[in-house]
């Protein structure tokens, strides 16, 4: 990803480029335009025109024809947006949820990654895959173990009856409760990853330190551990709040009906209502929201 | 230590709960009873009902070959993206470049997906192509998802090779492109080889970006998991979970064995 340092660097032209002998391959600006002329007309139309073409709609009035919009310079879909709480209720919603989630998979992610980044080396490998390995094996079907476990015939409800400790079967399915455990388990090494990076860079004589001068573990962590992964944390943080904002088929599959998230709600516009302008202008909306820990995660990212 | 060892324990209680679920979906694709997560004996019916399952093979065979075709795809983006970011020093527009290859990265599943379904209906009207979504939209979708995550392996591998190899090569008397070919190359294929099975994996596992691109004739695997999971469970799935877990658990390891850092 590129940092703010490059972004300056780049409106340079590239003809300073100090000459060194024979250039490497694609080092010449001929090479160079062949290596460089697919890709960009590629993602000027998968990436930018679309991009264009959603923020127009956005703009376009309803319209009961197909494609049902009309191109104009209307704010008529932001102003359902701005007029139903429906709406903006959703976007909150989201942010909420997807807050409280990633705040709980850091809850999760700090000893993990602690626990990984101290392993033996060997250990280490195998504690890494064990965390990656998850995350490969199909979102889909992770949902559909955790629906296994947690609906009226579960897994954990018959444990629970057998057990004797419930005379029916508790709801633990949709509700907010199994949505937030679904995201959680979905996003959790997200968390980890940076966290782990931060570890493993961590100088581990600055804790023996602050120890040696009498600090408890506690405070050692609290004074010492927590500040130095701080920016870590942030990473991690962002690195599932962006994607969870936005997410669709958790709530869907396991959240509560009423919990209309954003994700859900813009997915309806789509293809249940196809008002397609509320739609864009509900992802434009979210866009938007989403700008600022966008680029708070860039920046972080760009570190050194 | 007090502190290390409630560490330890924090973190294998995050380990349960990350593979429960999974090692129990697993378990239980091999009990015989009808209702998921019961246990009614040792049986492999459920992977033979799979194996049956016109709809679901065939939605899989689709998401292999939309997989296959989006990383081979993505592969070859991502790779020249990749190498122009690393190699090009500063170029005019790399700021752009750069922000347009990593914006999939960033941008939630459904804006990606709503976006890119604009530009098909929006290219559809325009100029009669792609005639419909399906296959091929879904496989352009993922390419670029893929792309993105491609250039950030390949890029990162580049970035911690040393360029005076090429250089070196080319004082030798290499031209240009037999440097490419027989230093470079060598140096990113592992960069490729990860970011093709990563970029397989996004492909196989997306659903939302595939729902919204794809048309009635493109069913992939997900599209058919997410709309059997809406009614529940079923020991088909448990199946399809084993499978899964398995074969990514193979895969996983073939890459580990590319990844290898090399001596020498």
């Amino acid at each position: 990803m590129t940092g703010p340092a490059r972004e300056r660097e780049g409106h340079r032209p590239s003809r300073t480029h100090p000459a060194k002998g024979r250039k490497a391959f694609g080092n010449r600006d001929g090479g160079r335009l062949l290596v460089l002329a697919p890709a960009l007309g590629w993602l000027v139309l998968f990436v930018a025109a679309p991009a264009a073409i959603l923020v127009a709609i956005a703009f376009a009035d309803s319209d009961p024809g197909v494609p049902p919009f009309r191109l104009a310079l209307s704010v008529a879909g932001f102003a359902v947006l701005a007029e139903d709480t429906y709406y903006l209720d959703a976007l909150l919603t989201a942010l909420r949820v997807a807050a409280t989630t990633a705040a709980l998979c850091l809850l999760l992610a700090y000893p993990m990654a602690m626990g990984i980044a101290r392993a033996a080396p060997g250990r280490r490998v195998v504690l890494l895959a064990l965390l990656m390995l998850p995350f490969w094996t199909g979102f889909l079907l992770r949902v559909g173990a955790w629906i296994g476990l947690l609906r009226d015939e579960g897994w954990i409800n018959s444990l629970l009856q057998s057990a004797g400790l419930a005379d029916a079967p508790i709801p633990l399915l949709y509700t907010e409760g199994a949505m937030l455990v679904g995201m959680v388990h979905a996003y959790l090494p997200f968390a980890v990853l940076p966290l782990f990076a931060a570890f493993l860079r961590l100088d581990p004589s600055l804790g023996e330190a602050a120890a040696d001068l009498g600090a408890r573990p506690a405070t050692v962590f609290l004074t010492v551990t927590l500040p130095v992964t701080a920016p870590a944390a942030a990473a991690g943080f962002l690195l599932v709040f962006i994607p969870a904002a936005g997410e669709f088929v958790i709530p869907e599959l396991m959240g509560p009906p009423e919990a209309q998230m954003v994700g859900r709600v813009l997915w309806q516009e789509f293809f249940q209502n196809r008002d397609w302008p509320v739609a864009a202008a509900l992802a434009v909306a979210l866009l938007a929201l989403l700008l600022v820990p966008i680029r708070l995660f860039q920046r972080l990212e760009a570190r050194p | 230590m007090r502190q290390g060892r409630l560490v330890r324990a924090a973190m294998l209680a995050g380990f349960a709960f990350l593979w429960l679920p999974i090692l129990l979906l697993v378990a239980y694709a091999f009990s015989a009873d009808r209702i998921p997560f019961q246990w009614g004996g040792f049986s492999l019916r459920w992977f033979h009902a799979l194996a049956a399952d016109e709809r679901l093979v065939e939605a899989a065979l689709l998401s292999l070959r939309i997989a296959a075709g989006a990383a081979s795809l993505a592969v070859l983006l991502g790779g020249a993206a990749g190498w122009a970011l690393a190699r090009f020093g500063p170029f005019r527009g790399r700021a752009v470049f750069g922000a347009l290859i990593g914006a999939p990265l960033v941008l939630p599943e459904v804006v990606t997906g709503l976006s890119l379904l604009l530009l098909f209906v929006a290219l559809d009207i325009l100029t009669g192509w792609p005639a419909g979504r399906g296959a091929t939209t879904v496989l352009l979708a993922h390419a670029t998802l893929g792309a993105a995550f491609v250039a950030v392996v390949v890029q990162a591998r580049l970035a911690e090779t040393d360029r005076s190899l090429e250089e070196a090569a080319m004082d030798l008397g290499a031209t240009p492109f037999l440097a490419f070919r027989t230093v470079t190359l060598p140096l990113v294929a592992p960069a490729l080889a990860a970011g093709w099975l990563l970029a397989f994996t996004l492909s196989l596992d997306d659903v939302v970006i595939a729902s919204f691109v794809s048309g009635p004739a493109g069913t992939t695997l997900p599209m058919a998991l997410f709309s059997m999971l809406r009614l529940g469970l079923t020991p088909e799935v448990n199946a399809l979970g084993a499978v899964v877990v398995i074969g990514v658990g193979a895969m996983l390891a073939v890459a580990a064995i590319l990844l290898r850092p090399r001596r020498g």
